[in-house]
């Protein structure tokens, strides 16, 4: 199976690989998938005192596409409010990097790793959590 | 040096040029039906294919008569198990086999399960060869066949074929082996090993794809198997279609290189695989699979854990290889092989099988030492999990969401 040229990109040169200080309350920490299903994605945001999100950053265990999905879903997260960061879709992911039928899990697991960092700082921030009610496809 | 660098062996192999160079005038000159006895083409091609059996047949120890073609190990399984049950029916209905064989005996045998027929699927040990307590106590009355691997295909390990196959013929059944990765690279000798069966192909030892043999022994006991293709009754009636002359003539070719070469070739290639097993297993938290020292000399199936396979696989983009992970098929299951070792799913998505070859040199190794250790630094670097592991967290406690 060949990779897109995107994901062969955020492959080699991954944006945002890094770890943020996940006691502090401005730190929303996702961490999603597991070892055992060949993905785990941690994605981080720092969050300043107008819900913007001013930094992001990633790890994940996995294959091509899983790194290319949370490595561009911190250059997205970087600039936006928490709730337009809310608003991003796996089929934004899956488009954006032409993932085949076979790896639209990687975005799946890629939105759920931002949904799951938001959702740890509104909590530490005395917010209750935003249940999902999207059904992926 | 040409990339990218080929070290999937056991998938496939290129070609020998001297088995193209044999093959050659029997696609054009040399064009007749084996089965044509009534004129010099037919003679012609029926000579090669004569000649094809007895260079076939040294190699793993056979006498010619008792070697029948097919298209390939997957038809020469099908061939040898449903074949078996369908001709020993009368005499027992129970077969033994093990879960690490290649997918055409483990299907076959669930073919055979749906005829009404019973299958034993022995597990292996953490070192992935069986336990033979374990075949004996699963053999009865009923059992017909016991088939069994000779060389794994992702691990490499070697089973003890000569003492599975004593176990069998004590309780008076035949013994069928798949010995795809181990003719020609290891010595096999049907008499010594006790084999009844063998299956064997032709593109696993530099020969052509689409042809392979079935071993069927002919004396000591006299083994026979049902047809499982109806025609003009070749290959003494075991097997009908039109010999594929050009591609017999190769496989023959091919077994007659691997007669001469196996013993310096499985010298050079056990070293230059020990050379890189070595220089891999410096990196801290990298597991070789399978038995060390029962080991076909070419393969090497080693877990990086903390990186999962396929993207490794995509840091290594000038290296032919193949992993235990299965991000790429639907399934998403990763190798049933690596987990009946008793693998944990994680170490089974973080293996990469390394398949050495006739045409591999020392230079192409020491690349690919280099280009895995890199390869496998880069993905620890941005693999959370193993950042955990460097804070001294127990992966283990995490409640991790399955998805």
């Amino acid at each position: 199976m060949a990779y897109s040229d995107k994901v062969i990109d955020h492959y080699t040169n991954p944006r945002n690989v890094g770890t943020l200080d996940k006691s502090s309350d401005k730190v929303g920490t996702g961490l999603v998938g597991a070892p055992e299903c060949g993905d785990v994605m941690r994605l981080q945001i720092q969050v300043d005192d107008n819900n913007m999100i001013t930094d992001a950053k990633f790890k994940t265990f996995g294959c091509g596409s899983a790194i290319a999905s949370s490595s561009l879903a911190t250059e997205w997260l970087k600039g936006k409010s928490i709730d337009d960061a809310m608003k991003i879709d796996n089929m934004d992911i899956v488009e954006e990097l032409a993932l085949p039928p076979v790896k639209i899990h990687c975005s799946v697991l890629a939105e759920d790793a931002i949904k799951a960092a938001i959702n740890d700082y509104r909590v530490k921030n005395g917010m209750a959590p935003i249940e999902s009610e999207k059904v992926h496809h | 040096m040409n990339l990218p660098i080929y070290l999937d062996n056991n998938a496939t192999t290129p070609m020998d040029p001297r088995v193209l160079e044999a093959m050659l005038p029997y696609f054009t000159s040399k064009f007749g039906n084996a089965a044509s006895r009534n004129h010099a083409f037919g003679w012609v091609a029926e000579e090669a294919v004569d000649y094809a059996r007895e260079q076939v047949a040294k190699l793993i120890g056979a006498s010619e008569k008792e070697i029948i073609f097919t298209s390939g190990a997957t038809e020469s399984d099908n061939l040898a198990i449903k074949g078996v049950f369908e001709m020993y029916k009368e005499k027992g209905n129970h077969i033994i086999t093990t879960v690490t064989e290649h997918k055409a005996v483990l299907d076959a045998c669930k073919h055979v399960e749906k005829l009404g027929g019973k299958v034993t699927y022995l597990p292996v040990k953490e070192d992935g060869l069986i336990d033979l307590a374990e075949l004996e106590a699963a053999m009865t009355p009923e059992t017909i066949l016991v088939s069994v691997m000779y060389g794994n295909n992702e691990i490499g390990v070697i089973q003890p074929i000569k003492e599975i196959s004593a176990i069998a013929h004590k309780h008076g059944a035949l013994f069928m082996t798949d010995a795809v990765q181990a003719v020609g690279k290891i010595p096999v000798d049907v008499n010594r090993d006790g084999i009844d069966l063998l299956a064997l192909s032709a593109h696993k030892i530099y020969g052509p794809k689409g042809v392979g043999a079935l071993y069927v022994r002919r004396k000591g006991p006299r083994v026979k198997v049902t047809a499982q293709m109806d025609g003009g009754g070749h290959e003494r009636g075991m097997r009908s279609g039109t010999l594929n002359v050009p591609g017999i003539v190769g496989l023959g070719k091919a077994c007659e290189l691997c007669a001469q070469e196996m013993e310096s070739e499985a010298k050079r290639l056990s070293a230059l695989r020990d050379k890189l097993q070595a220089a891999l297993t410096v990196l801290e938290e990298s597991y070789v699979n399978g038995n060390i020292e029962h080991r076909l000399p070419h393969v090497a199936n080693i877990s990086f854990k903390y990186v999962e396979g396929e993207g490794l696989m995509m840091a290594m983009k000038d290296l032919a290889v193949s992993s235990g992970s299965a991000c790429t098929s639907a399934s998403l299951e990763p190798s049933y092989v690596l987990k009946a070792l008793g693998l944990s799913d994680d170490l089974a998505h973080s293996s990469i099988r390394f398949g050495l070859g006739r045409f591999t040199t020392e230079e192409e190794v020491d690349y690919a030492i280099e280009v895995t250790k890199k390869a496998v630094t880069h993905l620890r670097e941005l693999s959370p999990l193993w950042e955990m592991f460097k804070e001294g967290i127990d992966l283990n406690s995490i409640e991790w969401a399955e998805h």
